[in-house]
């Protein structure tokens, strides 16, 4: 039941519990439109997270009496699977899941035109189906891009990537052990072209030298993971486009 | 912390003025706090307690200590929960009910602040290593809402658990028998949060509640003793910059230390 926690999460040559560099993103996989009913969706594997984002709307507040008169409503849901952590987790939304709904809706409403659909809603629900460290971050990489598939109009795509001290050393996209072994973690999400960062996190123990140096480690983290995310994007709509001139 | 309309317009575009030409509607300074005032001890059954009054804004802490069985993957250290009560008769927009996303909020950052920095010496609490241990519980009461709650809650919590006494007692048996006297709560660290908001594209300390109703975002960095960051959260709708979020961080800096000396006397 409980992992027994290694002796040392990096080794003498400098190589991380999972063969990575300092700087090394884990191996991302990211799909878009993979959802039948919602109205933009997208997968990513990061490691062995793997994570669905949903997006419904522009649509009709319910209950009605939270529409706002100027801008439409947006909503968020992180949500974990029972089965997606080692022990179970109960699927009553935790203290964490409260909060982390709250962050990342906030880390995502900066990069939607609201005004655009006054009294309307627009719901965000993203499930965790298997954690490993940096939920979280994923969730908003793959959220972003499920409000993009749906079409609704955006500043900027958010993309969010952690990062960290581990044994000392400062290292990119904490996985789970390394979060639970290390000293800090500072997850932080951004908006690329516009360099705003829209979440920002952190617990541990840094002094104010590696905190500059751990947020500049997480914003080459997201602009590697912005590259992927916007090819991914772009070879939907190439697709789309083949399929019409067919 | 939610954004009504209890500001009015021609106010909210006062204040943004006010604040690009580096004033504030109340007359304080970009960085100044409103007055802080600490009171401790004011709830006898309570093991400890303390009142912060951070200008109009009004936070009571409790700590109670009870016994309880510790978390499997550290078994023999004490508990340590936050738990943060909006209660309705500080402020119209606080309504009963279960703890909203913003208390639960509140609790956790404040809770962040305390567990990173290892304030208490939680190994001391244990009392047979994977059965039983103290669980110290920090009640957050916010008694009026007048702006940076997270600072008066960070700032009371801790003050209530240097104020937290423990009783003696001895192990007979795997029984716990209370003995006479009290000795402090073991506490090792001091952390302090500066709450920032951005407003016209400048970050001030300590907003006050109409500011935090003018402010695109809001920044908390907390730091332990050392002036080490322990805890950091972004809120609110906004977005910072890099440069800006390091100006906050140089100005934590010296505003932790003189919140700490206020608070930690010796």
């Amino acid at each position: 039941m409980s992992k027994r926690k290694p002796k040392k999460l990096i080794d003498e040559n400098d190589v991380r519990i999972d063969g990575r560099k300092f700087d090394e993103l884990r191996p991302v996989k990211i799909e878009v439109g993979i959802l039948g009913n919602a109205d933009g969706s997208a997968y990513i594997e990061q490691g062995k997270n793997k994570i669905l984002a949903a997006v419904y709307g522009p649509k009709e507040v319910h209950p009605r009496h939270l529409a706002l008169p100027d801008r439409a409503l947006l909503r968020c849901r992180y949500h974990m699977a029972p089965f997606s952590v080692e022990e179970r987790k109960s699927p009553a939304p935790s203290r964490r899941e409260v909060e982390l709904s709250k962050v990342i809706r906030e880390a995502l409403e900066p990069s939607v035109f609201v005004e655009y659909y006054p009294r309307a809603s627009i719901d965000i629900f993203i499930e965790v189906l298997q954690a490993d460290g940096g939920t979280r971050c994923a969730g908003i990489t793959a959220a972003s891009l499920a409000l993009a598939d749906a079409g609704i109009p955006m500043r900027d795509l958010v993309v969010a990537c952690a990062a960290g001290k581990v044994e000392g050393r400062l290292v990119v996209d904490l996985t789970d052990l390394e979060d639970k072994g290390g000293e800090a973690d500072l997850p932080l999400a951004l908006m690329p072209n516009l360099n705003a960062i829209t979440l920002l996190q952190m617990d541990g123990n840094l002094t104010t030298d590696e905190f500059e140096k751990v947020v500049n480690l997480a914003i080459n983290g997201c602009r590697n993971l912005y590259t992927l995310q916007k090819e991914v994007l772009k070879s939907k709509y190439i697709a789309v486009k083949e399929a019409v001139e067919e | 912390m939610s954004s009504s309309s209890m500001v009015t317009r021609v106010k909210q575009k006062r204040i943004a003025e006010l604040i690009s030409s580096g004033k504030r509607l109340d007359g304080r300074g970009l960085t100044d706090y409103r007055e802080i005032k600490l009171e401790v001890g004011i709830i006898e059954r309570a093991e400890g307690s303390a009142r912060v009054r951070l200008g109009k804004t009004e936070v009571m802490v409790g700590t109670k200590i009870e016994v309880g069985q510790p978390f499997p993957d550290v078994p023999n250290e004490g508990v340590l929960t936050v738990n943060a009560e909006l209660v309705p008769l500080a402020s119209p927009t606080f309504e009963p009910g279960p703890p909203d996303e913003n208390s639960i909020e509140l609790a956790r950052i404040v809770d962040r602040g305390i567990r990173e920095s290892k304030v208490i010496e939680l190994e001391k609490l244990c009392i047979e290593p994977g059965k039983k241990v103290f669980v110290v519980f920090i009640d957050v009461y916010v008694l009026n809402h007048d702006g940076n709650l997270i600072d008066a809650s960070a700032m009371a919590a801790l003050a209530a658990l240097l104020n937290t006494k423990m009783f003696n007692y001895e192990v007979e048996g795997g029984e716990i028998k209370i003995k006479p006297g009290y000795t402090p709560l073991p506490i090792r660290n001091y952390p302090m949060a500066v709450t920032f908001a951005k407003i016209n594209d400048k970050v001030v300390v300590d907003p006050w509640l109409e500011e935090e109703q003018v402010m695109e975002t809001r920044l908390t960095i907390t730091m332990d003793k050392e002036g080490k960051i322990c805890a950091i959260q972004k809120g609110g709708y906004g977005y910072f910059t890099l440069p800006q979020i390091l100006e906050a961080v140089k100005i934590a800096q010296e505003k932790t230390e003189e919140l700490r000396k206020l608070m930690v006397k010796g």
